[in-house]
């Protein structure tokens, strides 16, 4: 069973996909370029704090809003582990799998962590965070072959080469 | 068992006789629309990612440039290009500066039963015909463009029960931003938000489109409208046959229910940053908010019924010298018919910028774009931080009279209040 440990940056609920990358940056010609304004609106320091193999920790309906695929490429591309959140908007759920960007949903560990605190999650199993376990759910491992293969053209080529 | 409407589409979609929610099917779609908000990544995908590029069926696929229209710098205008020798290579059925997506699809395509994705959030507009209408993302969308095909998980249908008629000065974009301050943001998250009862039958089918565009600010999967003989009248006004007609059967499972009587929905004004942060107008109208810019249009509010509220709002009267007053036609269609009926002129002799068809400051990046702590009174379909322009700007949304009158006075209030 795989698990992973991360320092966390904790956010709110419902963080849309224009605080995830607004409107205006949009145009650059690649994620790489974008990823700077990653959460801008909200925090526009956050972008250069986070470091690879961080963990976004977020309330409920994280990603609503508009069906940008940039949101999930951005997250992914400032290297961030995976987020956990209470709830998951729907697009912006399927445009993270399609992607390659772990969700993991949790109703409790928003409420009880502190940015900076380190996490371990037990994929398919539970968040550890100091000395206390919270359950996690597993995605269907179809989804999973999706994500672990890097996102949905990728995983497609690796299947049947039907794309 | 009996299906909802929902269900049935999907179970068409899938060729099977029963689909019931959280299951898993293959689906084959009826249409495909994509914009110049992120075509020109699909395209790099196509051209970049794909061992055999090809595309199922481009009759199916529609591409329309809404977003950024006309370009507003070099990098728009080279993704741009792209999109349209794409389509032009293709084959693919493109439109250019004629209208928000939404609108052009409603009036050129979308038929009652039919499955259809676009990579656009606010596809949910297509249930206004009885329509499956979904928003994906841009791989999602190339999957789609290439097998014809995708996955759909079943969601389950919140049903709607409407009842009675809306009061005069009150409006479909009244009641649907009160039943999502109601349900919440991801109140329908995954779901169906359905529609019927004779409140809902006694709506235009403008007024439906109104209901269900914004149905995704609720987190809905799609939002459909029980389809009567309007949506038939509308199909053959638009030289297209209304076939698929469904409705819930009567034992139909949904996931909740609610009923709502038109009657009791008063003016709206949503506040800053969530779309579900309502307030009545009568609170928000004591506070005397004063505005920077007023906005009428985008895919929710920028049809013919729209402009012609607010025409009725100002006309023989003068915007406020503190406002731009932007106004926005949701298609060359609605344009023309405006300036027929003498509408535009109305507007414009009161002050308003008339633009082109598009999505506009809806979008915040093409026109009309607000500076720092600037307040914007908007019919668009968000008013999230940042939305519209500068991160500390502020969004408030309402109908087309409220933003109209607040237009006029310099502050947030209605119409009735400028008389």
């Amino acid at each position: 069973m795989e698990q992973f440990t991360g320092k966390v940056w904790v956010l709110g609920d419902d963080i849309d996909t224009d605080i995830i990358i607004p409107t205006e940056y949009l145009a650059l010609p690649t994620v790489e370029d974008m990823k700077q304004y990653g959460f801008s609106p909200l925090r526009p320091e956050l972008a250069s704090q986070i470091s690879e193999g961080d963990i976004i920790v977020a309330g409920k309906n994280f990603g609503c809003g508009s069906s940008r695929e940039q949101a999930p490429e951005i997250i992914k591309a400032l290297k961030v582990k995976c987020v956990i959140a209470k709830s998951y908007a729907r697009i912006f759920f399927r445009n993270s799998i399609n992607n390659g960007l772990l969700l993991i949903e949790n109703s409790d560990i928003q409420d009880v962590v502190k940015e900076g605190d380190e996490i371990t999650v037990r994929l398919g199993e539970s968040i550890e965070h100091q000395g206390k376990s919270y359950k996690i759910g597993s995605l269907p491992q179809n989804l999973m072959d999706i994500i672990n293969a890097g996102g949905l053209v990728k995983a497609m080529q690796k299947r049947n080469g039907l794309l | 068992m009996g299906m909802t409407i929902g269900e049935k589409i999907i179970a068409r979609a899938a060729g099977v006789e029963e689909v019931k929610p959280n299951d898993i099917h293959t689906v084959t779609l009826d249409r495909m629309m994509s914009n110049d908000g992120t075509t020109h990544l699909t395209v790099d995908m196509y051209h970049n990612q794909l061992k055999h590029p090809h595309i199922a069926d481009k009759d199916k696929v529609v591409f329309i440039m809404d977003h950024n229209v006309p370009a507003e710098n070099p990098k728009t205008a080279e993704a741009h290009k792209k999109m349209r020798n794409f389509a032009k290579e293709n084959g693919i059925k493109l439109y250019e500066g004629q209208g928000v997506c939404h609108q052009i699809m409603m009036e050129d395509y979308v038929c009652p039963g039919e499955l259809i994705f676009g990579a656009d959030s606010h596809t949910t507009t297509y249930g206004a015909l009885g329509a499956f209408g979904t928003g994906v993302g841009c791989t999602d969308f190339l999957y789609a463009m290439t097998t014809g095909t995708s996955w759909v998980m079943v969601p389950e249908t919140i049903r709607f029960n409407l009842h009675g008629k809306l009061r005069e000065g009150v409006y479909a974009r009244d009641l649907i931003l009160t039943i999502i301050g109601d349900i919440g943001a991801n109140g329908a998250n995954y779901k169906i938000m359905e529609f019927a009862g004779d409140g809902a039958h006694g709506l235009s089918i403008d007024e439906r489109i109104v209901l269900c565009n914004l149905t995704v600010e609720a987190g809905a999967k799609a939002g459909i409208v029980d389809p009567d003989e309007k949506v038939v009248e509308y199909c053959k006004q638009h030289g297209r046959e209304a076939v698929h007609m469904y409705h819930s059967d009567e034992d139909a499972t949904f996931a909740a229910v609610y009923e709502y009587d038109l009657d009791k929905i008063e003016p709206v004004v949503v506040r800053p940053d969530f779309v579900d942060n309502f307030a009545t107008l009568r609170e928000v109208k004591e506070e005397k908010i004063a505005i920077d810019q007023a906005f009428v249009g985008s895919c929710n509010n920028g049809r013919l019924c729209d402009l012609r509220a607010a025409a009725e709002v100002v006309k023989g009267k003068k915007i406020a010298d503190t406002v731009r007053f932007l106004v926005a036609p949701a298609s060359k269609d609605v344009y023309i018919q405006a300036l027929e009926e003498g509408i535009i002129t109305t507007l414009m002799e009161a002050g308003a910028m008339i633009m082109n068809a598009n999505c506009s400051v809806c979008w915040g990046s093409c026109q009309g774009v607000i500076g720092e702590n600037e307040v914007l009174i908007s019919t668009g379909t968000r008013n999230f931080k940042g939305r519209s322009g500068h991160p500390s700007s502020k969004v408030y949304m309402a109908s087309a009279a409220t933003v109209a009158a607040s237009a006029v006075a310099g502050y947030i209030t209605g119409a009735a209040d400028i008389q």
